[in-house]
């Protein structure tokens, strides 16, 4: 195809977010010990609950091997030469966000996150994460009003401890898997979400991560509850400055459904993706499970990954509750030697219970691109039905696409559907787009956003069009 | 009606273009001026869509020598969208299905990347629901087709119909349609050729690709051009088009093979 190299340059866009922040901060010695697990634990003023949940998953993590079924390669993270506090250095004890120091706001303004009382977003709350620690959280009296808990964990653990300690660890356990593990014992901050029983949340909710520091590995921990009959619809945003060397993030995000609960969780993950040979960006693996405990609980994963040197993931539901309902929209674009393996587990345990699977995939440049999901059916889940379809779009003739899907029923009464399919940007549709006079570049962004459509369509709205603007802005640039 | 005075829309002098390294084209010459009507018929195979194609600006076919002018201007080196944006318009045979893009929002960036050009006020989406339920009339399409993809799911008829109204909010120069007949029943067909009808302007022409008569019965061309073997090899008025209907390709057949002997 004559116009290959014209769509490699579209998706190859310098990063937009790869500023750093000049900012004093106050960081902990390399190296990670039990000492170094006190000492986090310390500064955090954690009660002793969780000192001993950090120290019970350093033990177990000290017993697990990286994993390395995933075929993806990457230089190994030497886990004794990360830092694992880093912090802007300010009063912790933040009453307002006057207190913030300005140059934090600055950047989240930078970013497209307005923190300030006449700037911030009017219909979302926004918890901004720094590096480690949570800069300020928006709008959280009027959601108070409502019952609804907005905070960063760190505060929860102190404000809440009986709420956390009670559910943390519970939907994905300390010993999971190495990377969660590893969180469980130094995790720094995140997001804490708790909505009452019939409270339906009055916003939405959002959480923005900026990674700051190079040398920091950034482990945040998420945790939502949506009790008896509550609604929420949730929304996670990450950027990173660009560095020449691997920056960590390895996150842990937890959420539970309880009866006729619906948690709708969506992320545009878009963290440095390293340069065009390759070198530097962020490994982002990250354990994101929920559980629909309650029956007829609902809980949605949307995600639109674009960032990242690697991508690891697998956001998964946990189906307990008779008639529940999972699904997982997954959009990821992937250039350069960006490797993404991502994708969900559908655990179907309750009878009647139901899941969906869209994903659309988008390799380009030398990219690796693949989606890996599970569909499992144990003995009991009577009726349950899963619908899969993936989707994978190939830009030019070096990037690779593949699709491994799991299936395993134990359950005879169960339905299972999967689709799979594998396209080109197609120079017909291309041209037929041309031919009305729309641009080369904004042609290749609609068919894009046309392939995507399905999975923008689950997104909040607030978030579709940023989910689009940050497709575009991808894949926009000069055409030469 | 036509006077000799008319301004040249288009004028192609021994084009000879090629695809996947096969020349196509093998001197095509073709003036059109305002206010005319041209058809062009042959057989399958003969060069038809490739010439439309090479004048959108298709980037497969490539030009090996030859001109195309539009008003006086080569336009070879120009991208398909600019061509677009002057006034030249393809209409085409198989429009491709596009998912998940909204029909709507495609003819409103199409009609604004136009509007532009003409140095008329970009359309916001609520001027433009008015303009198109407007120019919908034209081709008797329900509005219902605005709210789905590109093409997509559409029959035959449909996606021609759509192909129409595309003509109609762009407003080109000349209009090259590509078997805009082919695969419509007979009301269709009256609607379409209805269309291309009322969009016909003394400023503007029109190229009809056709097999058939029947579109000509309800178009009346000024010109009607055989081509064959990549090349225009006769041309005529109405006429020759019923003339061929009558006799078939046979006609040309034993004027091409005349002239190979004649070789």
């Amino acid at each position: 195809m004559t116009q290959t190299n014209t769509v490699d340059e579209i998706v190859s866009q310098p990063y937009k977010y790869g500023f750093i922040t000049e900012i004093e901060t106050e960081k902990i010695p390399k190296g990670l010990d039990e000492d170094v697990i006190r000492l986090i634990s310390t500064k955090k003023n954690e009660p002793d609950f969780l000192l001993n949940f950090r120290l019970r998953a350093y033990k177990q993590w000290l017993k697990m091997k990286e994993p390395d079924w995933s075929g993806l390669t990457y230089s190994k993270v030497d886990y004794q030469n990360l830092v694992y506090y880093a912090a802007p250095k300010q009063d912790i004890k933040k009453k307002s966000l006057e207190e913030v120091d300005p140059k934090l706001l600055e950047t989240f303004e930078k970013l497209g996150i307005p923190l300030s009382e006449q700037k911030r977003l009017s219909n979302v709350a926004v918890d901004a994460v720094f590096d480690s620690v949570s800069i300020a959280t928006t709008y959280k009296e009027k959601l108070a009003e409502h019952g609804v808990i907005f905070c960063s964990i760190s505060e929860a653990i102190n404000e809440y401890p009986d709420l956390v300690e009670r559910y943390m660890g519970t939907v994905v356990p300390i010993n999971d898997n190495f990377f969660a593990a590893l969180n469980s014992a130094v995790f720094s901050d995140g997001s804490f979400v708790y909505i009452p029983k019939g409270v339906k949340c009055p916003m939405e909710l959002s959480s923005y991560f900026r990674i700051n520091s190079g040398d920091t590995g950034q482990f945040e921990r998420t945790l939502i509850i949506a009790e008896e009959s509550s609604s929420v619809s949730y929304l996670e945003g990450c950027t990173a400055p660009m560095f020449d060397t691997n920056t960590l993030h390895a996150a842990v995000v937890e959420l539970v459904a309880l009866d006729h609960a619906s948690i709708k969780y969506s992320t545009v993950q878009n963290w440095y993706a390293g340069n065009e040979e390759g070198v530097g960006g962020i490994y982002n693996f990250v354990t994101k499970r929920g559980e629909c405990r309650g029956k007829k609980s609902k809980i949605s994963w949307s995600q639109v990954e674009t960032g990242s040197a690697i991508t690891w993931k697998y956001p998964s539901c946990v189906l307990q509750g008779d008639n529940s309902i999972g699904e997982f929209y997954s959009i990821a674009l992937t250039n350069n030697f960006q490797k993404a393996d991502t994708g969900t587990k559908m655990i179907h345990i309750g009878k009647n219970t139901k899941s969906k699977i869209v994903s659309k995939g988008i390799s380009a440049g030398q990219s690796k691109n693949s989606y890996r999901g599970l569909v499992s059916i144990s003995s009991n889940a009577e009726g349950s039905r899963n619908y899969s379809q993936c989707d994978s779009m190939l830009i030019g003739d070096k990037a690779s696409a593949n699709t491994y899907p799991y299936i395993q029923s134990k359950q005879p009464q169960s339905n299972i559907e999967h689709e799979a399919s594998t396209c080109r940007i197609s120079e017909d549709q291309l041209f037929y787009l041309q031919s009305r006079g729309i641009d080369f570049e904004e042609s290749v962004s609609m068919l894009i956003s046309g392939f995507c459509s399905d999975v923008f369509n689950e997104l909040p709205m607030e978030f579709a069009s940023e989910a689009d603007k940050l497709l575009a802005l991808k894949l926009e640039g000069s055409v030469g | 009606m036509i006077s000799s005075t008319s301004e040249k829309i288009l004028s192609i002098e021994d084009l000879h273009a090629s695809v996947e390294d096969q020349e196509i084209l093998h001197g095509v010459n073709l003036v059109v001026k305002e206010g005319e009507i041209h058809a062009i018929m042959g057989r399958n195979g003969s060069g038809k869509s490739t010439l439309s194609k090479v004048i959108a600006g298709h980037p497969s076919y490539k030009v090996l020598s030859g001109s195309i002018q539009f008003k006086g201007t080569d336009i070879i080196e120009l991208a398909p969208e600019e061509r677009a944006r002057i006034g030249i318009f393809l209409g085409f045979q198989y429009p491709v299905e596009i998912p998940g893009v909204s029909n709507l929002e495609f003819l409103r960036v199409a009609t604004n990347s136009r509007r532009k050009e003409l140095l008329q006020s970009e359309l916001d989406t609520f001027e433009f629901e008015d303009l198109v339920k407007e120019r919908l009339k034209i081709v008797e399409m329900d509005p219902a087709f605005l709210e789905r993809s590109v093409n997509e799911g559409f029959s035959g008829g449909e996606k021609k119909r759509n192909e129409i109204l595309q003509m109609a909010l762009l407003e080109p120069v000349i209009s090259i349609l590509d078997e805009t007949d082919s695969g419509l029943d007979i009301d269709a067909l009256r609607i379409v050729a209805s269309g291309i009808n009322k969009l016909s302007q003394p400023n503007s022409a029109t190229i009809l690709i056709t097999h058939y008569q029947r579109l000509l019965n309800e178009i009346t061309p000024d010109f009607v051009h055989i081509m064959a073997d990549g090349k225009i090899i006769k041309t005529g008025n109405k006429e020759l088009a019923i003339e061929l209907e009558k006799t078939g390709y046979d006609l040309i057949d034993t004027d091409t093979k005349d002239k190979k002997m004649a070789k």
